[in-house]
């Protein structure tokens, strides 16, 4: 498989000037990711296949290609879909036994922009059930694992797709980002993800589990992937009433010139205290986000000491809000129109409480069980409007941080990834391993993750955050970071 | 004073329209116990007067025109049904027959 692995070496920008210069072809590239999702079986990143539809897709692509008028940047490229995120004829398990059997009968909005738009859908990543969880342990599938040490976690709870574009299956794949769910696996698997602008991408056909901090976002292994993936992917969509009227600015090579591309002069970044807590951050990962912002200072930035004091409440309050509307929008899974249906019921409730008992993981009762008794009467309004009421702080801590600085720069973790196994016991543990990212969902921000070098081995995730809508000024900054400091050229080792 | 006892859980799971076995039930509540534990550090701080967010930030309320379009097919609405007569879903019976 040496060929499929260096014919998939490269990023999307490189596999798509290979494809515009016939030196490959989108079969080719396809079938490449097709044997090298087999090869890598081991690393459970994959739920499902389409290889027969994809291998169709890549020949139209080629006919196009060959006639010079491909459809986008993303014409003939393969690309990978959380499971959460459906496709007409296509199974979206979500990772759950309840919906093992669903097939797809609509696209979501995000698949149907990428066939429109040529790219090719090879298949469908493992994740945590429904999106609960951040190590990709919680999937009725198996764990993922960790192309840079497969004893541990790939993160979560999109870990399929980042070890999928870490390892090199595909240059580019979708996840979904509730409090970190892109961002953190990106950091632990070495690679950037995106976590767009609140409303941004439709949530049309993304399985819900939060609905007001989920948000669609890319996988790749350059910056400017991503920034080409958001561009084809965003943008107001009627079915989804949060999705925002804002056009969508056009995000890759919008640089005036390529000498102007690597200068931040004039740009001011903050580093909240909070986030630099010496007790609390690994000293490995420290090191190595210090030594990018030294990189960054070289380009011209300028960085500035700020402070967002209502950080301690963010998961608290994250998790609040997120089990609140989970226990809501999960109550649609009742074994009457799709998914599991128990046998020998004795009735509709014994029907609906049986189907959901055998459909949901301990996690997902969990957080159902946490999120009822948050809404149920006597507790509302000391637990969720409490929460929504320390959103509103943590909300502003962010407006009142932008009036001084233009983007904000954080490790993504305080920990680079742990071993499989290391925090399934311990629920609250494994919640507060999204410590720095869920305050960009509560507050509806733009935020990237981007390798900054190894601690131990393993990738460090340096996080940047925008304004609302602000992604042009943190991708600017990730694609400045990235040409100088290089790390997107590392690669996890090759198995024996 | 535990803040969630053994009864609190046993009906939110009758709530929420999960069956838990009593095993599950108090490994769930010393679960839930914990996590309440922790987001106690909210009750601590002063929020009286401040609005609660139901959205990260402000979003306008978009309109669109009003026309119609196809409805999804009955036949592929119901090809996930686990049970189905025709295009209908079938569920078990709600109401008993009379004598």
């Amino acid at each position: 498989m040496a060929g499929a692995q260096s014919l998939l070496a490269g990023s999307l920008g490189e596999q798509r000037e290979g494809l515009d210069r016939r030196d490959v072809r989108a079969t080719e590239l396809v079938a490449a990711s097709l044997d090298r999702m087999t090869s890598r079986a081991r690393l459970g990143a994959i739920i499902s296949r389409q290889d027969a539809s994809a291998m169709a897709s890549a020949e139209a692509s080629d006919k196009r290609i060959a006639a010079g008028k491909p459809l986008s940047p993303l014409d003939g490229i393969p690309v990978l879909l959380k499971d959460n995120i459906v496709q007409a004829g296509e199974p979206a398990t979500c990772a759950s036994r309840i919906l093992n059997n669903y097939i797809s009968p609509f696209d979501a909005a995000v698949t149907e922009r990428l066939l429109a738009a040529g790219a090719v859908i090879v298949g469908r990543t493992n994740m945590d059930e429904f999106a609960m969880g951040s190590s990709t342990e919680n999937s009725i599938y198996g764990p993922s694992h960790n192309p840079w040490d497969e004893s541990r976690t790939c993160g979560g709870s999109s870990g399929g797709s980042a070890a999928a574009v870490s390892a090199g299956l595909v240059p580019l794949a979708f996840g979904s980002d509730t409090g970190g769910s892109i961002r953190q696996p990106a950091s632990f698997c070495g690679v950037v993800g995106l976590k767009p602008t609140y409303g941004r991408v439709s949530r049309w056909g993304l399985v819900a589990f939060a609905s007001s901090l989920d948000q669609i976002g890319p996988f790749g292994r350059r910056v400017s992937d991503c920034a080409v993936a958001l561009e084809w992917v965003a943008g107001h969509d009627e079915r989804d009433s949060t999705s925002i009227l804002e056009p969508s600015p056009k995000w890759s090579g919008a640089h005036a010139s390529p000498d102007s591309r690597d200068d931040l002069s004039g740009l001011v970044i903050g580093l909240p205290r909070e986030y630099f807590d010496e007790e609390g951050v690994e000293p490995g990962v420290l090191k190595r986000v210090r030594e990018a912002i030294s990189v960054l200072e070289e380009a011209g930035a300028s960085f500035q000491s700020i402070s967002l004091p209502h950080t301690s409440y963010t998961i608290a309050t994250y998790y609040l809000i997120a089990t609140a509307e989970a226990s809501s929008n999960l109550a649609r899974f009742d074994g009457i129109r799709y998914g599991h249906r128990a046998e020998q019921a004795k009735d509709l409730d014994d029907l609906y409480r049986r189907s959901r008992s055998e459909g949901f993981s301990d996690e997902v009762k969990r957080r159902i069980l946490l999120g009822t008794y948050v809404l149920s009467a006597g507790y509302y309004d000391a637990y969720y409007v409490k929460a929504q009421r320390v959103r509103t702080l943590i909300r502003r801590d962010f407006e009142a941080a932008f009036e001084t600085c233009d983007a904000i720069l954080t490790p993504t973790t305080a920990e680079v990834a742990f071993p499989l196994g290391a925090k399934s016991d311990d629920p609250l543990s494994m919640y507060l391993s999204d410590a720095y990212t869920v305050s960009a969902n509560l507050a509806g921000l733009p935020g990237l993750s981007m390798p900054c070098g190894l601690s131990e081995g393993m990738p460090v995730g340096l996080q940047l955050l925008g304004p609302p809508l602000g992604e042009a000024v943190i991708l600017r900054v990730g694609e400045a970071y990235e040409r100088r400091a290089k790390h997107h050229l590392v690669s996890p080792p090759e198995p024996q | 004073m535990p803040r969630i006892k053994p009864a609190d859980l046993a009906r939110m799971a009758s709530l929420a329209r999960l069956a838990l076995a009593e095993d599950e039930i108090s490994s769930m509540t010393r679960d839930l116990e914990n996590i309440l534990g922790y987001v106690a550090s909210l009750e601590g701080l002063e929020t009286e007067g401040v609005e609660p967010t139901a959205h990260g930030f402000e979003l306008a309320t978009p309109l669109r025109p009003d026309r119609p379009v196809a409805p999804m097919d009955p036949e592929l609405a119901v090809a996930n049904a686990p049970a189905r007569q025709g295009t209908a879903f079938l569920v078990p019976k709600v109401l008993e027959e009379e004598g």
